[in-house]
């Protein structure tokens, strides 16, 4: 077997793949961000607690309600996702002639009341979500050992990014969408409902926070605390990116979660830590971004 | 932030009402250790330091950090470390603190000032949550214990703090001098130029108004006093912990100033002494401090964006 600057290719493997399954979820939680803020202008700091939200819907409606992975996949992601609705509709809407970091604030707000409230009811031990049937064991490739449901993450994640962008970029409704991010005003005045269009929008992303968490629940335990450290790194992550466009949001998301894998290598101490230098050295360099358009 | 500003008449020094006030609140300072417990007190007055010190940013500077434990708790670690190890007294302990926040807000803030809004606010956040990462795994830190023990010390090497009275008063002056700082800081020409560029910065710009500069001066500033307060605590406490640099940290103080009022003077002070009150009446409660702070800061923002003292200053049509 060849080895890396003195690391076995096993170890390097094994990494690089967890820092793809750590970058899907950046990935789909940064582009949840990106399409709320390009319509809403707003931060949602609420997304790492609707994640988490999403990872206990799908565990509720297994154990209360026997419903298994495949549908929680979709009716998690839609309960969140109405949730997200019912947030939009009756407090951030009134918040849209004030300043944006008031949307910001509120949002701070919501997160400490959902996780307080499954930590009341649940608490912070975690609680466990089996993988499906299905997707149980692994192939063996020879030089490493690969998890189904590992790959199935990173399948899934690529697969709801590419949609996303597609329906963003791509169709009539995206044309819309990206035209009432640029003068809703002006939409508006062509026939379009925007307000109905932002309450979706708002859906739409807190539901991609869902739906990482349903993912998220068979690989890390179902715990109120998932959300609140992976936010901040989502947040880094969107500084990197920049949101101004929504491939920029997805591909910052895995390159970051592969830089982070490889520095668990080769220097463990600072993986923590990785994506905040990479933060920082981007603000000296490229202040709006690497996808950026405006600072 | 867009904030109505009412101030009037700062060339001419302290408004009288600012003086009684000032006045009334230092009397009642001063007889409130003979009434509740010392420590309570004080923990009150450090928080109130670090919620003047954070509306320094916010409410007059316009620039929402949502990484302020970094300062507070990273001062806190030093000043503990400074106490316990180099077996500095007090008043030194406290300077070392403060000095080191003050470089770290020089530095996260030069880095921060390039973006703007919510920008801001997330890259603030971010690099607290290093200064946290590096808490939790350097040597110094004590990782999740954090540094316990710390001796009070002698004030100037001659007098004993170890009695919970004698360190009130130090506490007192400390925290109370601070605040007086801070009020001398925004009624500055240096803080006039400050609110015409949280008013209008494309404005202050064109008037040759370095604003780059000022906002990094602010932060400095602002994180420098966050520095004292954090580092005062630690003295009050004895111990440095992770609590102080955690990023749910940064949200307590932006609610303090939220619920006290943005950008006024007395606003920061009036909310850490009911958030802090708050949390020790319902410490035995758990999770449902945090609920209540979400649920504060839900309603805050939807319906109380003033904040107390903002609505009273409007009442009584006086800045306070």
């Amino acid at each position: 077997m060849f080895e890396l600057l003195g690391v076995p290719p096993q170890v390097l493997l094994g990494q690089l793949l967890l820092g793809l399954i750590n970058g899907s979820f950046y990935a789909v939680l940064s582009l949840g961000l990106a399409v709320i803020f390009g319509l809403l202008n707003i931060i949602n700091f609420a997304h790492g607690a609707l994640y988490m939200a999403g990872a206990f819907v799908a565990w509720m409606l297994l154990n209360y309600l026997g419903i298994g992975y495949w549908p929680a996949l979709i009716v998690a992601p839609l309960i969140v996702g109405v949730f997200g609705v019912v947030i939009e509709r009756t407090m951030l809407s009134r918040l849209y002639h004030l300043d944006h970091l008031y949307g910001l604030l509120l949002t701070f707000g919501l997160a400490l009341i959902i996780q307080g409230l499954f930590r009341n009811y649940y608490g912070i031990s975690g609680l466990p979500y089996q993988i499906p049937a299905v997707l149980s064991g692994g192939q063996n490739l020879g030089f490493m050992f690969l998890p189904n449901y590992r790959a199935w993450v990173v399948v899934a994640s690529v697969l709801v990014c590419f949609a996303t962008w597609f329906a963003i970029e791509k169709t009539r409704l995206g044309a819309y969408l990206r035209a009432a991010t640029e003068n809703p005003t002006l939409v508006g005045a062509f026939g379009v409902n925007v307000p109905l269009m932002v309450m979706l929008t708002y859906g739409f992303g807190v539901a991609l926070a869902g739906f990482a968490g349903v993912l998220a629940a068979p690989i890390y335990s179902v715990n109120p605390t998932m959300g609140e450290q992976l936010i901040i790194v989502v947040f880094a992550v969107v500084v990197i990116g920049g949101m101004g466009s929504i491939m920029g949001a997805i591909v910052t998301g895995y390159m970051l979660g592969i830089v982070e894998g490889l520095t668990r290598v080769f220097y463990p101490e600072g993986s923590a830590v990785v994506i905040f230098v990479i933060m920082a050295i981007v603000l000296m360099i490229k202040p709006e971004g690497l996808f950026g358009r405006t600072a | 932030m867009a904030m109505t500003d009412k101030t009037k008449g700062e060339a001419t020094g302290m408004p009288t009402l600012h003086k009684i006030i000032f006045g009334v609140l230092l009397v009642a300072l001063i007889a409130l250790p003979f009434f509740v417990y010392p420590v309570f007190a004080m923990k009150v007055m450090c928080f109130a330091l670090f919620a003047a010190a954070f509306n320094l940013l916010l409410g007059f500077g316009g620039l929402l950090s949502f990484g302020h434990a970094a300062y507070f708790g990273g001062a806190s670690y030093v000043a503990a470390h400074a106490a316990k190890v180099w077996g500095l007294t007090p008043e030194l302990a406290v300077l070392c603190g403060a000095a080191a926040a003050g470089l770290l807000g020089f530095v996260i803030g030069s880095l921060a000032i390039r973006r703007q809004g919510i920008y801001f606010a997330m890259v603030t956040l971010a690099f607290a949550q290093m200064v946290y990462f590096t808490a939790l795994q350097a040597d110094f830190t004590g990782g999740e214990d954090g540094i316990q023990g710390v001796p009070r010390g002698d004030l100037f090497g001659l007098f004993s703090l170890s009695d919970n009275l004698a360190l009130y008063f130090f506490v007192l002056a400390v925290t109370f001098g601070g605040i007086l700082l801070l009020y001398r800081i925004v009624h500055s020409p240096f803080g006039q130029v400050l609110k015409a560029i949280r008013e209008n910065e494309p404005r202050a710009i064109s008037l040759g108004y370095n604003v780059n500069r000022y906002k990094l001066i602010v932060f400095t500033l602002s994180a420098t006093m966050a520095g004292v307060a954090g580092a005062t605590k630690s003295q009050v406490f004895q111990l440095a912990s992770l609590t102080d640099v955690h990023w749910s940290m940064s949200g307590e103080v932006v609610l303090m100033t939220l619920l006290g009022g943005m950008g006024t003077i007395f606003g920061p002070l009036v909310g850490a002494g009911i958030i802090v009150t708050m949390q020790n009446y319902l410490a035995t409660f758990g999770a449902w401090v945090t609920i209540i702070q979400g649920v504060i800061f839900v309603i805050g923002v939807l319906m109380f964006r003033e904040g107390i003292v903002g609505v009273l200053a409007r009442w009584f049509k006086r800045p306070l």
